[in-house]
């Protein structure tokens, strides 16, 4: 697929997460739209699913690790056909699949519920290793906020990754630099990223998050790595897409109101329309 | 009954895994760094390919068998029952009970009786915490047999299970032609008519041992083995409660949240009784011989026959 293409399913899948969290009055579009374009590369580019065969054995696995940007995986999904784009706008109510976290239990298609920071890298870990036990062929993907990597059980199953080789696991760190509490150097950092993943024996890459040709070039270079897990760092801007959300931490968990809506709508669109030509 | 055989439950763990995987192919085991102590390094002999090694890492460890899980493994996690339930809880909770994952979990040297090592080890809550997770089957069996059978059981199971194992040798109690497991079944050891002791665990030969010197003294106690803490079987302990009209439960473990708080649970909503909890009462353990510790602490056989005779006054 095109750049081009990617570039206006990721503007699609920006309006399906300001959208979701508009109507779900909460959630979190900050880290949603940084990893926008690495949802969007994953699904549309790099993973073998089928929306049609969401149980497929032989699929490639999805864990959200930071289970909190499940606008972000939902609207994704729905831009492939897991499900109506329309079924966004029922995020965080009563009955709803999209639950306030991903919930396997709601959402055929969701390989593992997820939310509490730091969990989905060990699952993604066993899934991986699974494939190595049976010689399947499948590749296992996880997508870690910075600062989720705060979390001590990041780091237990880096270790177990690095040590098993598990050369057929990436780990995506959406480095967008913002935690809750601030940014992510300010509240109690976890730089360098980069060199502790090698630490722990990763095949380590910075790739710009919203530059499709690094992102297809670093997904590459994970795939003809051999014998260690690869730790794709990207360095993104949360809220990326949306003018007032860039960059500010404010918008990490906080719903637009119905203004902000319209201008975040038109921001997208412009963006959309650039993206025609 | 001094000729009664002794094997401690985490032995069985170890043996019957073994006998699981060579019929069920999808069965692994999961260890951190205590494959000695839970008797998974039997299993890691035997079948060195499906044997993995976390590290001293339990909440990845948890992780890891929840992601074997999405993929049809059938992990069995093997820890200290402190560490299982309590450092990783909430990756059980979470990673395990919430996604209701097909993950397995021996918790091993629960209670008192892992003696020496003291109170930083000797898990006395993890019946309560594992209780509290929805889906979560509990199970506390009481000897080697049962032990053996709660293996089988599980891995027929669909979903999480969690069983408590021992480190101490512990009366072979169910040694019986007709015996028969089903998860969330209790059983009816002994008849009797003037006082129910219920039991989980090494809580059952305790109880058994009891009934014995009661009956000497004349009193008539009906003893019940509660294996399945989770699901519990609310008949067989209505049963009980309204023959005798008097309730004592025996369990090695924190009288809040475990056995004891499960049957007054059900007795509360349907046969209100007066019920005897003997258990840790709200305390710690410490180091000691494990047959020290359960005599201190009046979970042997004549610390039950005591609380039972204070009991009925």
């Amino acid at each position: 697929m095109e750049n081009l293409e990617l570039q206006k399913i990721a503007n699609e899948v920006r309006k399906g997460i300001v959208t979701a969290v508009h109507a779900a009055k909460a959630g979190h579009p900050g880290g949603s739209l940084s990893a926008a374009d690495i949802f969007t590369y994953l699904y549309f580019e790099e993973m073998n699913v089928d929306p049609k065969d969401p149980k497929n054995p032989d699929r490639d696995r999805f864990v959200l690790s930071k289970g909190h940007t499940a606008p972000g995986l939902y609207s994704v999904m729905a831009q492939k056909g897991y499900f109506p784009v329309e079924e966004l706008t029922t995020l965080r109510k009563l009955g709803s699949r999209l639950q306030g976290h991903p919930s396997m239990q709601y959402l055929p298609g969701l390989d593992m519920s997820s939310g509490s920071l730091g969990q989905g890298i060990s699952v993604a870990c066993g899934m991986a290793l699974s494939a190595k036990l049976d010689n399947k062929d499948y590749r296992t993907y996880t997508l870690l906020g910075d600062g989720e990597i705060e979390e001590g059980q990041v780091w237990e199953a880096a270790m177990f990754a690095g040590f098993r080789k598990l050369d057929n696991l990436v780990v995506i760190v959406d480095n967008n630099g913002l935690q809750i509490d601030g940014p992510i150097d300010q509240v109690c950092s976890p730089y360098p990223i980069d060199k502790k993943f090698e630490a722990f024996n990763f095949h380590v890459i910075n790739i710009d998050a919203h530059d499709f040709d690094a992102i297809r070039a670093a997904f590459k270079e994970a795939r003809e790595t051999k014998g260690q897990p690869t730790a794709i760092i990207a360095h993104s801007l949360k809220g990326k897409g949306v003018s007032f959300m860039e960059g500010q931490v404010a918008w990490h968990g906080v719903a637009p109101n119905d203004e902000e809506y319209a201008i975040a709508m038109a921001d997208l669109e412009k963006i959309g329309k650039e993206l025609e030509g | 009954m001094s000729e009664v055989k002794k094997i401690a439950t985490r032995d069985s763990y170890g043996k019957e895994l073994i006998e699981l995987a060579k019929v069920n192919d999808k069965v692994v085991v999961l260890d951190a760094d205590l494959a000695a102590a839970t008797r998974t390094g039997w299993f890691k002999k035997e079948f060195p390919d499906r044997h993995i090694d976390c590290g001293i890492a339990e909440c990845n460890m948890m992780g890891i068998a929840a992601g074997l899980a999405t993929t049809g493994k059938i992990p069995f996690v093997s820890t200290f029952a402190m560490f299982a339930t309590g450092r990783a809880f909430e990756q059980v909770r979470n990673s395990i009970g919430y996604p209701h994952l097909n993950v397995k979990i021996g918790g091993t040297h629960a209670g008192i009786t892992v003696g020496e090592d003291g109170a930083s080890h000797q898990c006395n809550e993890d019946i309560a915490l594992m209780r509290t997770i929805p889906g979560m089957v509990v199970m506390c069996p009481a000897d080697d047999i049962e032990a053996r059978a709660c293996v089988r059981a599980a891995a027929e199971h669909e979903g999480p299970v969690y069983i408590r194992f021992g480190r101490a040798a512990c009366p072979v109690v169910n040694d019986r032609p007709d015996y028969k497991f089903e998860i969330g079944k209790g059983t009816v050891l002994r008849e009797g008519t003037d006082v129910s002791i219920i039991a989980t665990g090494i809580g059952v030969g305790a109880a058994l041992e009891a009934a014995e010197k009661l009956a000497a003294d004349g009193i008539s106690a009906e003893v019940v083995n509660i294996c399945t803490i989770k699901p519990i079987d609310r008949e067989v302990v209505v049963a009980t409660a309204k023959k005798t009209g008097k309730v004592v439960t025996v369990e090695e473990h924190s009288v809040i949240g475990g056995l004891g708080s499960a049957v007054c649970d059900v007795l509360s909503e349907e046969c209100p009784t007066v019920v005897k909890k003997i258990g840790m009462q709200d305390k710690f353990g410490e180091s000691g011989s494990a047959g020290d510790l359960v005599k201190k602490y009046g979970l042997d056989g004549d610390g039950v026959y005591s609380s039972v005779k204070e009991f009925l006054g």
